[in-house]
């Protein structure tokens, strides 16, 4: 889990929710890339973050897109983020006793436009909460952030502000994440990702 | 299996046992937070008081932050038997200073003594991440952290503890304006700022981290001496 280094948080605003992650991809101390994609759209409404061990991020999320649009085809319908938090928990499970090195978290709005996060361990025990999640080695981190900045209602913009901030800040002590960031606001209207600049030690 | 092997079998069973039990152990990791914020004229302390080991809390209020006899705060965070022997030592040495020398010491002598006595355990340490708090010579807050074995800097702000990665990010963003493009970095909070930012840190710290809570000990040091506070935090 600490091999790769990562941090992934989300936050539940009002009508909205915002996810982000920082772009290190390293090999312990040291940094191979500073452009590696930790969050995946995987519908218009519902992005994926997976923290952990690089490789099966990768696996993880291929596998993952597979089975969105076998239930697209299937259902004739995209999938609701409450459905795609239980397809992954279920998925992880199947691997129970030689998991992925997986930590993820889903955000989303549902058809109701209402805001959705969760987030699992790495085989696949969900948890919704209603105000934020993370995962990643600067969890810690991002807890102490989001648990002193975040408050219920944020409007979209306010929203941004609070997860940048709780993100950056998390990843500048945390030797292995960091290295710029992303940070995708999901909202009735569209999604605003922006790339942020920040700290590259 | 005959009789010798079953006698055997008896034979070997306490022998791995007793590795387990019965060891002695030098250090343990009481949990805890303290943190320390500096300002112009003042310098603030917050340390929460439950004391724990393992999953048992021992204490809801062993107050892990002291209020020394020259008016500075030594607060700490790790072992608290060596916390309290620190400060016995530390305020041992203080008199000897005051008989010696006919004046109090200042904070700044204090600072480099608590280094030297960390030093002088360099090989067998107290336990303890301290925190020293006062005033230096112009008045103004003084503020020095410590490793186990006397490693100093002073600092602005500073935190320590089992909830130290919670609440270090927050005071860097907002005690020490990180991350706020345009904000002075040099820029000292005013006292109710700091004593908001303080309380804030810890009611967040106890949400997420089981070794901080119960109580939480408050120190200001002004030029008008130390005032304490008790506030309570969560007991679970």
């Amino acid at each position: 889990m600490e091999y790769n280094g990562s941090a992934i948080v989300a936050m539940v605003g009002k009508n909205c929710v915002a996810i982000a992650a920082d772009k290190r991809l390293g090999q312990q101390a040291l940094t191979v890339d500073m452009d590696f994609e930790k969050v995946f759209p995987m519908t218009d409404r519902t992005y994926i973050g997976l923290s952990g061990l690089a490789t099966d991020v990768k696996t993880v999320h291929d596998t993952l897109r597979m089975r969105v649009n076998l239930y697209k085809h299937r259902e004739e319908r995209v999938i609701e983020p409450r459905t795609m938090a239980h397809m992954v928990s279920h998925m992880l499970y199947e691997r129970r006793f030689g998991p992925y090195y997986i930590e993820p978290i889903i955000a989303g709005l549902d058809k109701n436009q209402k805001p959705f996060i969760c987030g699992t361990d790495l085989i696949g025990c969900p948890n919704f909460p209603s105000d934020f999640v993370v995962t990643g080695t600067a969890g810690s981190n991002l807890f102490g952030m989001c648990e002193s900045l975040w408050e219920p209602d944020l409007e979209a913009d306010d929203l941004f502000e609070t997860i940048s901030q709780a993100l950056l800040n998390a990843v500048d002590r945390d030797a292995v994440s960091g290295w710029g960031a992303v940070v995708h606001v999901i909202t009735p209207e569209g999604v605003i990702t922006r790339e942020i600049k920040n700290r590259m030690d | 299996m005959d009789f010798v092997g079953i006698q055997q079998e008896f034979a070997h069973a306490p022998a791995t046992e007793r590795h387990t039990h019965n060891r002695w152990e030098p250090y343990v990791d009481n949990g805890g937070t303290s943190l320390a914020i500096a300002g112009a004229d003042y310098v603030i302390v917050a340390s929460d008081a439950r004391q724990s080991n393992g999953f048992n809390i021992n204490s809801r209020y062993d107050p892990k932050a002291f209020h020394l006899s020259n008016n500075a705060i030594l607060a700490t965070a790790g072992y608290a038997a060596d916390a309290k022997r620190l400060v016995e030592v530390l305020e041992q040495n203080a008199q000897m200073y005051y008989h010696k020398h006919d004046r109090v010491m200042k904070t700044s002598a204090m600072a480099q003594m608590l280094s030297n006595t960390l030093y002088g355990r360099r090989f067998f340490p107290y336990y303890v991440f301290p925190i020293l708090a006062g005033l230096d010579n112009e008045g103004k807050g003084a503020l020095y952290c410590y490793d186990p074995v006397g490693n100093m800097e002073r600092v602005v702000y500073q935190s320590f503890g089992s909830a130290s990665a919670l609440v270090q990010p927050f005071l860097d963003n907002v005690v020490g304006f990180k991350n706020q493009r345009g904000a002075d970095p040099a820029r000292l909070l005013e006292r109710d700022q700091a004593l908001k930012i303080a309380v804030d840190a810890f009611t967040g710290a106890t949400e997420r981290d089981i070794y901080t809570g119960d109580w939480l000990d408050i120190f200001i040091v002004d030029r008008n001496g130390v005032t304490h506070e008790k506030r309570e935090l969560k007991h679970d």
